[in-house]
């Protein structure tokens, strides 16, 4: 009898223990597309989010960090199965990691209700920015529409009059082309759709060059735009119209596949890696340093998605349970971005500045971005106003 | 207008051709052999890999395709003395599930040895232009795709008709039997056709590597569609192959290319754009369908 009740005593000393004390480590369930010709994207991600965890010295808030990663394959029903096994078997605290936005409109809600937070290091689809927005959703990259905007406003005040844009037939290709009409009134010549992991774009170039295009307006990430603009100059299609593309399809990992074609292309992003600022130089020089190559957009997502889920964990000193006060800690983004400042707004997305890039050779003779002006200042993306955040 | 169908045209052809170098070998291992080989897009992706990389090791794009080649013909007469040997006398759910299981061998294998992310294999500089043909431009590499394509087919359909090779594998494909009893080494011609349908797997991933990706799993979607086409075609019919491949490859480009435009004539471009594309991958299955209807043995059956 006293037996037991030394039991009872203990397990509520435990239990009561649980609630007062901090978690002993941060589990993090890292999802992504790491083969296929969407890899590219994942493993950018992965390596900056694993830079950002060596400069904490394999800790998230103070905590130790425990990083599962595995492999989407870019499909939504692998992406289901491996997020289940996140929730239910490894009960991790945070996930990140998915590329493409019809992976994250698949997984999402089963991981809002399980009051995971989600911390998308990329993908940004219109729905968890408006009517869907989540608590447990936030987003450290952008909201898909909006590198596009930057692009259209471009390609709207350069004067261009004719337009083509390709972009593959899913969410976050949807948001492209409404994101990319927001800022650019002229003419669309034509609005084509591809399939999804399409690398064979002869059908679709024959077609823009019976239309006679100004420029051409694309969203391809990954393999996708390297075979595009491959085949795009391969068919002598640079010759009467220009290429536009979301820094998406323009990063490193495109330039470092296509090479010397890409000269001169504009591009929009949130971030370059030549931008001043003592956090992104370190960020740009530990990257080549530790992995051999030019950091993409892609890669300081991850690194930025590390450093908000570490200042929350800091914030509320690692009781990790407490899920308001853990909710509110990241709404606040304790870090300093490499992208410089910037803020979340009431949606979960960020309010930051646009750039244009433009392809061009760097002082060593590399083909690589460089930085030229802003588009938007403290841009918001369009669907705030429909986020009601219960 | 017509310049953009001819151009669309020969997109088709490009696209079939490469569909023939699959189907080519597909067709003669399962008419003749009457073996199901699901492994057929493994050799092709081993060809590719294969062409990247010694076109790497070597900086000649010609010694990658040789080596891919000679390679996949040295792999596949591996494979075909080793294990598929064994399976001829099996039944097809069998064959279907032993080389299903290849497949996934296959897959990781590669992964083992290159990794999970796509190589990069590049065309000939001199063929990463345009070329002007007839008053408008093309991509060289694309002609070049086409020409080899078609002199393979041409080479193959002069092998097959008019040699005594060619006369042994129509006789095989026609009665297996009667070709034994007198006298053909039959285990030697299996073999033989096995390692040659590997080689021309292996031209064709070494040619389409450029233009589309060398990556895990490229086998499996072209090996559906070079099933459809021996399907079209009739099972162990070389020509049967070629007009197959020249079909579907059409269908599907111009399907591609035409309908999004089509049905945008008479309904919304939301409706229009979710439409047109699904309709034009279901396109060449219709075609199959319709052709499978009115001619259950294909279009040019090998045992008529």
């Amino acid at each position: 009898m006293r037996h037991t009740k030394r039991l009872i005593l203990l397990a509520a000393l435990l239990l009561l223990g649980a609630s007062v004390h901090a978690a002993d480590k941060v589990k993090v369930g890292f999802l992504s597309t790491l083969s296929g010709p969407g890899a590219g994207l994942g493993v950018d991600i992965r390596d900056g989010f694993s830079l950002a965890i060596k400069h904490l010295n394999g800790k998230l808030g103070g905590l130790p960090a425990e990083v599962i990663v595995v492999d989407d394959q870019q499909k939504p029903e692998v992406a289901q199965q491996a997020s289940e096994k996140f929730m239910k078997k490894d009960k991790v605290d945070f996930m990140t990691g998915i590329v493409f936005s019809n992976i994250m409109l698949a997984v999402g809600q089963p991981i809002f209700d399980s009051k995971t937070f989600f911390v998308s290091a990329n993908a940004g689809p219109s729905q968890y920015a408006g009517d869907q927005c989540n608590p447990y959703f936030f987003n450290v990259a952008w909201q898909n529409d909006n590198l596009h905007e930057a692009v259209g406003k471009y390609v709207q005040d350069k004067g261009l009059k004719n337009v083509v844009l390709v972009a593959p037939n899913y969410p976050g290709g949807k948001d492209a082309m409404v994101g990319f009409k927001r800022f650019y009134k002229g003419k669309v010549g034509e609005e084509i759709y591809t399939k999804l992991g399409q690398l064979d774009y002869a059908a679709e170039l024959a077609q823009i060059r019976s239309l006679k295009p100004d420029a051409v307006f694309f969203f391809l990430p990954g393999g996708m735009g390297i075979n595009f603009v491959k085949q795009f100059v391969a068919a002598g299609l640079s010759a009467d119209s220009q290429l536009f593309a979301p820094g998406f399809s323009a990063d490193e990992d495109v330039i470092k596949a296509v090479g010397a074609p890409m000269l001169g292309m504009f591009n929009s992003s949130h971030w370059a890696h030549d931008m001043e600022n003592a956090e992104n130089k370190r960020f740009v020089a530990d990257f080549q340093k530790e992995y051999g190559r030019l950091p993409s957009l892609y890669a300081s997502q991850g690194y930025d998605a590390a450093l908000l889920i570490d200042g929350a964990v800091r914030d509320v000193k690692g009781k990790l349970d407490d899920k308001d006060a853990l909710r509110k800690a990241l709404e606040a983004k304790r870090f300093k971005s490499v992208r410089g400042d910037f803020k979340l707004n009431t949606n979960h997305y960020p309010i930051q500045n646009y750039y244009l890039r433009v392809i061009g050779r760097d002082g060593q003779g590399r083909v690589t971005n460089k930085s030229m002006g802003t588009v938007f200042t403290n841009h918001a993306d369009a669907y705030v106003a429909q986020c009601q955040m219960k | 207008m017509i310049q953009l169908i001819l151009e669309q045209a020969l997109n088709g052809l490009q696209f079939g051709l490469m569909l023939f170098l699959l189907a080519a070998g597909l067709t003669l291992v399962f008419g003749i052999m009457d073996m199901i080989n699901l492994a057929h897009g493994s050799l092709y992706m081993a060809g590719a890999y294969l062409a990247a990389s010694a076109t790497q090791a070597s900086g000649s794009f010609m010694v990658g395709i040789a080596v891919a080649m000679l390679g996949t013909a040295i792999l596949g007469a591996l494979l075909e003395v080793t294990l598929l040997r064994r399976l001829y006398a099996r039944n097809h759910l069998a064959q279907v599930l032993a080389t299903f299981a290849l497949i996934l061998i296959a897959n990781e294998v590669v992964r083992m040895i290159w990794g999970a992310q796509p190589v990069l294999l590049n065309a000939p500089d001199e063929l990463s232009g345009p070329v002007n043909i007839g008053g408008f431009l093309y991509p060289a590499y694309r002609l070049l795709i086409i020409g080899v394509g078609a002199l393979v087919a041409g080479l193959l359909y002069v092998l097959v008709t008019r040699t005594r090779l060619g006369m042994w594998v129509r006789a095989g494909a026609s009665n297996r039997e009667m070709t034994e009893a007198l006298g053909v080494n039959v285990r030697l011609l299996f073999t033989a056709v096995f390692a040659f349908g590997a080689a021309l797997c292996a031209l064709a991933g070494a040619l389409l590597g450029p233009l589309l990706a060398v990556q895990v799993g490229m086998g499996e979607n072209i090996l559906i569609l070079a099933f459809v086409v021996i399907v079209i075609g009739g099972i162990g019919s070389i020509r049967g192959a070629l007009v197959g491949s020249l079909l579907v490859g059409l269908v599907d480009t111009l399907g591609r290319a035409a309908l999004p435009s089509l049905l945008r004539m008479f309904l919304s471009l939301e409706v229009a754009s979710n439409l047109g594309p699904a309709l034009a991958s279901i396109l060449i299955y219709v075609l199959m369908a319709a052709i499978l209807f009115w001619r259950p043995e294909g279009l040019f059956p090998a045992r008529a």
